[in-house]
């Protein structure tokens, strides 16, 4: 099943070479992975996805939280939460396709944020599985460049993940 | 700084070898430091004498190396150190701050490289910090479930011009790192009335509880309760080997009454110990019958191969102690608890077992006309009384020693379980003489393994260390001979290497140690107590036994369960 994993690290040198160490050094996989500072500079926030049973991902989160850098970490996915992925995608856009790339765009709420005479480069936000649909309807275009963001995620309601 | 600090930490030994990188550090020590150091000859028995040291006490062993080589060369030891959970702090010099990364002279991405067999690491920033880095290494090292720290320090940052305030911390707080002070109080009455209604119980302890100081409870817990005990290779020490109720060790080359009496329980005390492969053998197969109620301080052990029933999260000392007053509680309600009866078949059919199959009872090892393995290592216990400290290396001496000398006390045996490294019996001997001057020290090695740091003969001279090395010489790689003899129809693919073994009496002469090579059987013992007897001396006993001879039991493999061993090389379970 897939899980998404948020945890509060030290912002140290080193700290994201440890999580993503743990990963590879115990054979499990990472599927997407988000980092970035927090509100509070000493901080990081990393959120990553992966895949596995319950044994598993008790044991991912078990191995993670002995890692002296990650202060606390929640599976976003053992309650309600909201995730958000963010992708630019960049495609070529030329004659008919520009009329049809754009309706399509507007249908998933995205946005066309470049264009030029014969490329569109598109932002859109949405779970993972909202935005693998959307590349799925531009499948008869020519797409050109994929970029994502990897998940990030949050809680919803009262729960929080902080100090 | 850094000096100063290891003195305020109370450190007793500093192993090392000095490097461009740490000649700073060398030369603060040199000026005024009132901690020794202990010079090896190859930074990888720096670890493993510090390692060694802080088995047989209980407190972190110190390692001092230079950077690049220095520091590769200490990995070996350090993921020695992480496998067995042993308190370790390592600091490791590194090229200036404004060369890192520019692939300069002596180089190398020590907290890189150190990551994934490390509890934790630094890598020093500012001098200043450097005294709350070393309190916290070694808090980390020491706390919770014990590892290596290693602290990276680049030159730079000793430079003995550069003055600061020093201050050591009395205390260390950290917001991510809080090790279980204690288990949970419903668990552990859960546990208690578990243990209470076995009928067929069995105590697995592992080297937690040695690490944990958790021996005497452990001990009475099992002698109120009247519960079979066995231990892992790292547990041996952790109840008294000697005592009716041990079963010996478990596991691949365990006890046929220790592996016959987990298969059939109903309930296994787990503690301390991390049901790691070379204990249960297959584990859909492990134990089918029994509850487990497993006690570790590391969360991360609990359920990762094994699933518990009653899982107890908490240093073993305090969740003992609270387990033991539960069960004075629930038994002053019901005194007839445990079922005495059930309780009484249970060890006659272990009896049955050990009269059987047991090695100190029932089986013994076949004649030959040379020396049996297994003979040097009962003459050693006769020699020594069972009260010496026991380092061995890697291979099937070290079965051997584990399964004829009964430890009576924890810390007693130090060996590389869980990470296998031969060349760490020498080396790790030298840190336990250190700690222990006037205690008998035995190193129990065979040809293959001696020669991976033989070269700390040298060390052993500096510092008068009078270490006796029992070197069980087949002329093979033995434990890999045995496994070509079982499932490579007798190849020995590059496991012999008869005629180029040096001449081990000479070569002992040559480091200024004495040499003796014993090939009757009735020389055995008087050469053992003649070495013994020269206190002050290393002796080398170089000591021809029979090539031929395997280890047993041992588990069958792959899909054999705990019960399924080889008995001889012709007679299974």
């Amino acid at each position: 099943m897939r899980r998404i994993i948020s945890i509060l690290l030290e912002n140290e040198p080193g700290a994201l070479s440890r999580v993503v160490g743990l990963f590879s050094q115990r054979g499990y996989n990472i599927e997407t992975l988000n980092v970035a500072a927090t509100d509070d500079p000493t901080l990081s926030r990393l959120t990553l996805t992966t895949k596995g049973d319950d044994l598993r991902i008790q044991q991912i989160t078990k191995q993670l939280n002995k890692l002296v850098d990650v202060v606390k970490l929640v599976d976003l996915t053992e309650g309600a939460h909201i995730e958000r992925d963010l992708m630019l995608i960049k495609v070529r856009a030329s004659g008919t396709a520009r009329e049809e790339i754009k309706r399509t765009t507007d249908i998933f709420r995205g946005q066309i944020v470049d264009v030029g005479p014969n490329v569109y480069t598109i932002q859109l936000t949405g779970t993972s599985d909202k935005l693998d649909s959307f590349v799925r309807a531009m499948a008869g275009f020519d797409i050109l460049e994929v970029v994502r963001s990897g998940v990030a995620g949050i809680s919803r309601g009262e729960k929080v993940l902080s100090l | 700084m850094i000096a100063r600090a290891l003195e305020d930490e109370g450190v007793e030994y500093i192993f090392g070898y000095p490097g461009g990188a740490v000649l700073h550090i060398y030369d603060a020590l040199f000026k005024d430091c009132r901690v020794p150091h202990i010079l090896v000859r190859h930074e990888q028995a720096a670890t493993h004498a510090a390692d060694g040291y802080a088995r047989a006490t209980g407190k972190p062993g110190v390692v001092l190396v230079t950077s690049g080589p220095g520091a590769t060369n200490a990995i070996t030891g350090i993921a020695t150190a992480y496998m067995d959970s042993i308190p370790m702090v390592v600091i490791s010099g590194q090229v200036q701050t404004h060369l890192i990364g520019e692939d300069a002279f002596q180089e190398t991405d020590m907290v890189g490289i150190s990551r994934p067999i490390v509890k934790h690491s630094f890598m020093v920033r500012r001098t200043e910090d450097i005294p709350a880095i070393i309190k916290k290494a070694f808090f980390i090292a020491s706390s919770g479930r014990p590892g290596p720290v290693v602290i990276d320090v680049p030159k730079d940052l000793t430079r003995p011009d550069a003055t600061f305030e020093y201050h050591y911390p009395d205390s260390v707080k950290m917001r991510s790192y809080a090790p279980a002070q204690r288990g949970h109080t419903g668990q552990i009455k859960k546990a208690a009335r578990m243990l209470l209604g076995a009928k067929r119980p069995v105590i697995y302890s592992g080297g937690g509880v040695v690490q944990g100081e958790g021996s005497e409870l452990l001990t009475q817990l099992a002698r109120e309760l009247n519960f079979p005990v066995t231990n892992t290779l790292m547990g041996l020490g952790g109840f008294p080997g000697s005592d009716r109720q041990f079963l010996g060790m478990l596991g691949m080359h365990g006890f046929f009454e220790a592996n016959m009496a987990m298969h059939h329980s109903d309930c296994i005390l787990a503690v301390g110990a991390r049901f790691d492969d070379r204990v249960t053998n297959t584990v859909s197969k492990f134990c089918p019958g029994a509850k487990i109620i497993h006690i570790d301080v590391d969360p991360a052990s609990i359920s990762k191969t094994v699933m518990a029933d009653i899982p107890i999260v908490g240093p073993v000392q305090s969740v003992l102690s609270e387990l033991l007053a539960q069960l004075a509680d629930l038994r002053s309600k019901d005194p007839g608890l445990p079922d005495a009866d059930a309780l009484g078949r249970w060890w006659g059919q272990i009896e049955e077992w050990r009269q059987a199959q047991g090695l100190m009872t029932g089986r013994r090892y076949g004649d030959s006309d040379m020396i049996m393995p297994q003979q040097v290592i009962e003459s050693l216990y006769r020699v020594t009384g069972g009260n010496a400290y026991v380092t061995s290396d890697v291979g099937q001496h070290q079965m051997f020693a584990a399964q004829y000398y009964p430890f009576d006390k924890p810390r007693r045996w130090i060996n590389s379980g869980g990470l296998g490294t031969m060349g760490f019996g020498l080396p790790a001997a030298m840190g336990v003489q250190l700690a222990f001057r006037d205690m008998q020290v035995a190193c129990v090695t065979g040809e293959g393994s001696i020669q991976m740091n033989i070269q700390e003969l040298s060390t052993c001279t500096q510092y008068n260390l009078p270490v006796k090395i029992i070197n069980l010489r087949n002329n093979y790689l033995g434990m890999v001979k045995q496994w070509q003899d079982m499932q490579y129809e007798g190849r020995y693919a590059m496991s012999t290497y008869e005629d180029s073994l040096p001449d081990f009496v000479k070569l002992a002469e040559a480091f200024g140690h004495v040499g003796m090579v014993v090939e009757k059987l009735e020389d055995l013992d008087r050469a053992m107590a003649e070495a013994f007897a020269m206190k002050d001396r290393l002796v080398f006993l170089d000591i021809f036994v029979d090539p031929k001879e395997h280890v047993y039991p041992m588990h069958v493999a792959p899909n054999g369960s705990m019960k399924d061993m080889w008995l001889s090389k012709n007679e299974r379970t």
